[in-house]
């Protein structure tokens, strides 16, 4: 029945050249009944930000990492790119169709050809290329995993998480493990012969931590016991590698309460023997960790979202008693540019499914006159509605990579010897992430939805593919961090404790870059000294805003949190702007350096002018309106009483007072 | 046994080329450039000789411009030892044919005497499918072209052809293989590997100092799209369809 629906011809195929040979074709392939939208690594685009923009090569010489020159990085990016575009993008609908299986003997089982990819992707050497080399790594910097995870992340989110989740275990252990446990641990993820998990979450909490209860007993070998449940754990249990080193948050005995008595244990799937191996026997005996089920969710259905149960289950201390939040935050800034980078791997996904449908498909007329006056109709693409959702997600989406390769390249000093360039690193980010992740997680879902908008009815069916990148992108606002919790960190940790001091060095950062480029020979060839100026002034305002909202939060802590999202999104627009100023200037000084260029090359740079300004013009006032609701009266959003928020099932006055357990102090 | 394999930098597969204003050639501005897929054949094929101890030394050689250097990088990166660039501002998709490659390609086969040489079958720009077969005639050696498997022991060579498999062998190396699609499933380059390319060496030399004369003897004359896919018809029964193939098509 599927076979037989009309596809749109704008919904080219890659052709893998080797499939046109039935024996060479992998058996493990997804049937042609799933949708495949199109996939192909924007390389140009993110070598225009990383060399052209952000001054990479610069960057990494600084660093002493000097075989990452552009050819280098062009050859690594390029090689995965070939890798996630045969063998990851072909997977993303049929996964998505398949799901994971949880089965009787509480193993789980991926979807068809997910094992075959991780063996590929693991023999390749990816799983490594951040690790230092003593542990079989390739030693690369941090933010070369970035690009990785950009473009394995957009052929396909959901098989990425599992080597992604192996990142934050080896990430943890790279900082706080000791020599033996690297030993033992590290190597084989590095190698990707055993994946990694990270155990925070628990049923009863999960922005809380503090609230974590799953204990820990010391066996007085060094080892300990762990016994809780642990929930929403991504990859905690599948058919990929032969161990999984769980990287789990419990509470010694005695530990003092609430967020200062958690510690963080190694606690593998099976327990190797001394010499760090699984024996056949090891791995016939009973699991050392059991995986209790897997979530059926909205989206994201090819990772293993599991429930895992802790029994008395061998682990080990990493670092320090009463260490394991501390820990945590270490990687909090590069866990949630991860998770900012789903948001744009979903505009990314969004956009190249939505322009081949609008270049082909016909419907009415221009509005200004026909423009394919041989057709029966005009194609989409004519109509401004179409071309204003396909414009916001293109503009969010390039931006977006900017805000994100700027933050990642800050971020390769996270892993430096010394805790000095480490702190500063820390610090710099730490402002920047919390409006990374929810900026561009809520923008990716709403880019999403632009582009199932371009599809019309058809978005709306599966066949089609657009609509599961709604439903992936979904849980990333979630995940990682609330966007409110986000807000409140920005607001709440990050200026109001701080006391504006990192805020107000980014301020005058963006108003001096801002001055710079307004005033060069290039903002004026192309028209960039009006955008300067207003990502000056907005600039202040960043820091007004809060200003004002910490003076009027002195007499009304609430405004902390009525203010703290609006405010997060006012500084999202401004960083995109900020980002787009960099990217138009950098465009017009290679169009104005290289007047022989070729054509491809100044359509490349004239389409970055072209973004930016629509940036500008029709993205950016957004930022106002988000201004204006942050320094609101908190009282609309207060004041409402408990009794009248639930009118709908309101009991009869004779009942007695029936919210009589819920007044509010 | 030493090996040298050929690789050619042509317009990536997936891309859809278009035809230059002046319609003299393909429009190459900015398109994406890989290696050709035969070569990739060509080049794992070396590699896996090389990891069943077979060969001791691959060369990787490519003729074409300073960007061809990044195609035998890859070919390093696979597992290639070393390579050998010839540069030229010709086009290789049209001025330097199958004729004058492998006369460049004798050149470097007489300075470093492989044991064997593999190519791809054919290029997927010119697809002329004639270089290997030239290379070994200028070099009078023997050639089995259109390789699906290659038994250096035994010194047989399965071969395609349109009617099915025909086993050829071979008195003696060296000799020229070129691959055709069966051969082998190229690999992904490792990253480790991608890493130890950057050190491995590339000789390169401008292709008009070996002292041959490439001069192809045919000149494009014109480049265009074929004609688009016109509508079918239906035909009513099976002597309907027999009578338009017999009498309109001229197939039968």
């Amino acid at each position: 029945m599927l076979s037989k629906i009309i596809r749109p011809t704008s919904r080219r195929l890659i052709p893998r050249y080797f499939s046109a040979s039935p024996e060479v074709e992998d058996a493990a392939q997804p049937t042609s009944a799933h949708a495949q939208l199109p996939y192909v690594t924007p390389l140009r685009e993110m070598n225009f930000v990383l060399n052209e923009v952000h001054d990479a090569p610069t960057h990494y010489k600084n660093l002493g990492f000097e075989d990452c020159t552009p050819d280098f990085l062009d050859a690594i990016n390029s090689e995965c790119a070939r890798f996630a575009q045969e063998k990851l993008a072909p997977l993303y609908s049929s996964g998505d169709a398949e799901g994971c299986k949880y089965l009787p003997n509480t193993d789980v089982r991926t979807p068809k050809g997910y094992k075959e990819a991780y063996e590929e992707f693991s023999e390749g050497g990816w799983n490594g290329l951040t690790v230092p080399e003593e542990y079989g790594g390739q030693g690369m910097p941090l933010s070369l995993g970035v690009m990785k995870s950009e473009i394995i992340g957009t052929a396909n989110w959901a098989w990425s998480m599992y080597p992604g989740l192996s990142m934050g275990a080896m990430n943890t252990l790279i900082l706080h493990a000791s020599d033996e446990q690297k030993e033992t641990y590290l190597t084989k993820l590095a190698s990707g012969e055993w994946s990694g998990t990270m155990c925070l979450t628990e049923p009863h909490c999960g922005t809380d931590l503090g609230q974590v209860s799953t204990r820990a007993t010391d066996n007085g070998d060094g080892s300990y016991n762990v016994t809780g449940t642990k929930v929403y754990i991504s990859g905690g249990e599948h058919d990929l590698a032969e161990n999984i080193v769980h990287i789990v948050l419990a509470r010694l005995p005695g530990a003092p309460e609430g967020t200062k008595g958690i510690s963080l244990f190694l606690v593998p799937k099976y327990v190797p023997n001394e010499e760090g191996e699984l024996t056949e026997e090891i791995l016939g005996a009973e699991k050392n960790v059991t995986c209790v089920g897997i979530e059926d969710k909205m989206g994201i259905k090819s990772s293993a979202t599991s429930v895992m149960g802790f029994e008395n289950s061998k682990g080990w201390l990493i670092g320090e008693a009463n260490d394991g939040l501390e820990q945590m935050f270490t990687f909090m800034n590069t866990a949630r540019l991860g998770t900012a980078m789903q948001g744009v791997c979903h505009m990314e996904r969004a956009y190249q499914g939505a322009l081949p449908w609008a270049m082909d498909r016909a419907s009415m007329r221009s509005l200004s006159g026909k423009k394919y006056p041989e057709d029966v109709a005009d194609k989409i693409i004519v109509h401004p509605d179409v071309r204003k959702n396909l414009l916001t997600i293109k503009a969010l989406c390039e931006g977006g990579r900017s805000m994100i390769y700027d933050a990642a390249l800050k971020a390769d000093g996270m892993i430096n010897e010394d805790p000095a360039v480490r702190d500063k690193c820390e610090e710099e980010l730490g402002l920047h992430t919390p409006t990374m992740k929810a900026f561009l997680t809520e923008l990716g879902c709403d880019a999403a939805q632009l582009g199932m908008q371009v599809y019309g009815g058809a978005g709306f069916i599966k066949d089609y593919g657009m609509e599961q990148i709604y439903r992936d992108a979904k849980i990333s606002t979630l995940y990682e961090g609330t966007t409110g919790v986000q807000a409140l960190d920005l607001l709440g940790r990050k200026i109001v404790l701080d006391k504006g001091k990192e805020l107000r060095k980014q301020v005058q950062l963006q108003i001096s870059d801002a001055w710079s480029i307004g005033t060069s020979q290039t903002a004026r060839n192309h028209g960039l000294t009006g955008h300067a100026l207003e990502i000056g002034k907005l600039s202040a305002q960043w820091a007004t805003t809060a200003m004002r909202i910490v003076a009027g939060a002195a007499k009304n802590r609430d405004i902390i949190g009525t203010a703290s999202t609006d405010y997060l999104m006012f500084s999202g627009y401004i960083s995109c702007g900020y980002q787009w100023l960099k990217m138009m200037h950098a465009a017009g000084k290679a169009l104005d350096a290289n007047p022989d260029m070729s054509e491809s090359d100044k359509i490349f740079y004239q389409s970055k002018l072209d973004t930016g300004n629509f940036y500008f013009n029709r993205l950016l006032p957004k930022a106002y309106t988000h201004r204006d609701m942050a320094v609101k009266n908190p009282d609309s959003i207060m004041d409402l009483p408990m009794e009248g928020w639930d009118l709908a099932t309101t009991l009869p006055s004779d009942s007695g007072d029936a919210y009589a357990g819920y007044k509010v102090e | 046994m030493r090996v040298l394999v050929g690789v050619k930098r042509v317009v990536d597969y997936a891309v859809k080329v278009r035809v230059a204003a002046d319609k003299k050639a393909v429009d190459l501005a900015n398109v994406k450039m890989s290696m050709n897929p035969f070569c990739e054949i060509a080049v794992e094929e070396a590699v896996r000789l090389k990891e069943a101890k077979k060969a001791t030394e691959i060369i990787a050689v490519s003729i074409g411009p300073k960007a061809a250097a990044e195609t035998i990088r890859t070919a390093l990166a696979m597992g290639c030892d070393r390579g050998i660039h010839l540069t030229t501002d010709a086009r290789t998709d049209q001025e330097l044919g199958p004729n004058s490659v492998a006369k460049l390609l004798a050149k470097v086969v007489e300075e470093e005497s492989p044991d064997a040489i593999i190519l791809g079958k054919q290029s997927i720009d010119g697809d002329f499918g004639c270089t290997g077969a030239m290379l070994a005639e200028h070099l009078k050696i023997p050639q089995c072209t259109f390789a699906a498997t290659i038994d250096f022991d035994a010194k047989t060579v399965e071969r395609e052809t349109d009617t099915g498999t025909e086993v050829v062998s071979f008195p003696s190396l060296p000799a020229v293989f070129t691959a055709d699609l069966r051969l082998n499933e190229p690999r992904y380059a490792t990253l480790p590997n991608i890493m130890k390319a950057k050190k491995k060496k590339i000789d390169t030399k401008a292709a008009d100092s070996l002292g041959v004369e490439l001069n192809e003897g045919n000149t494009v004359l014109e480049v265009f799209e074929p004609p688009p896919r016109e509508a079918g018809i239906f035909v009513d029964d099976v002597d309907g369809l027999v009578d338009k193939l017999k009498n309109e098509a001229g197939v039968l």
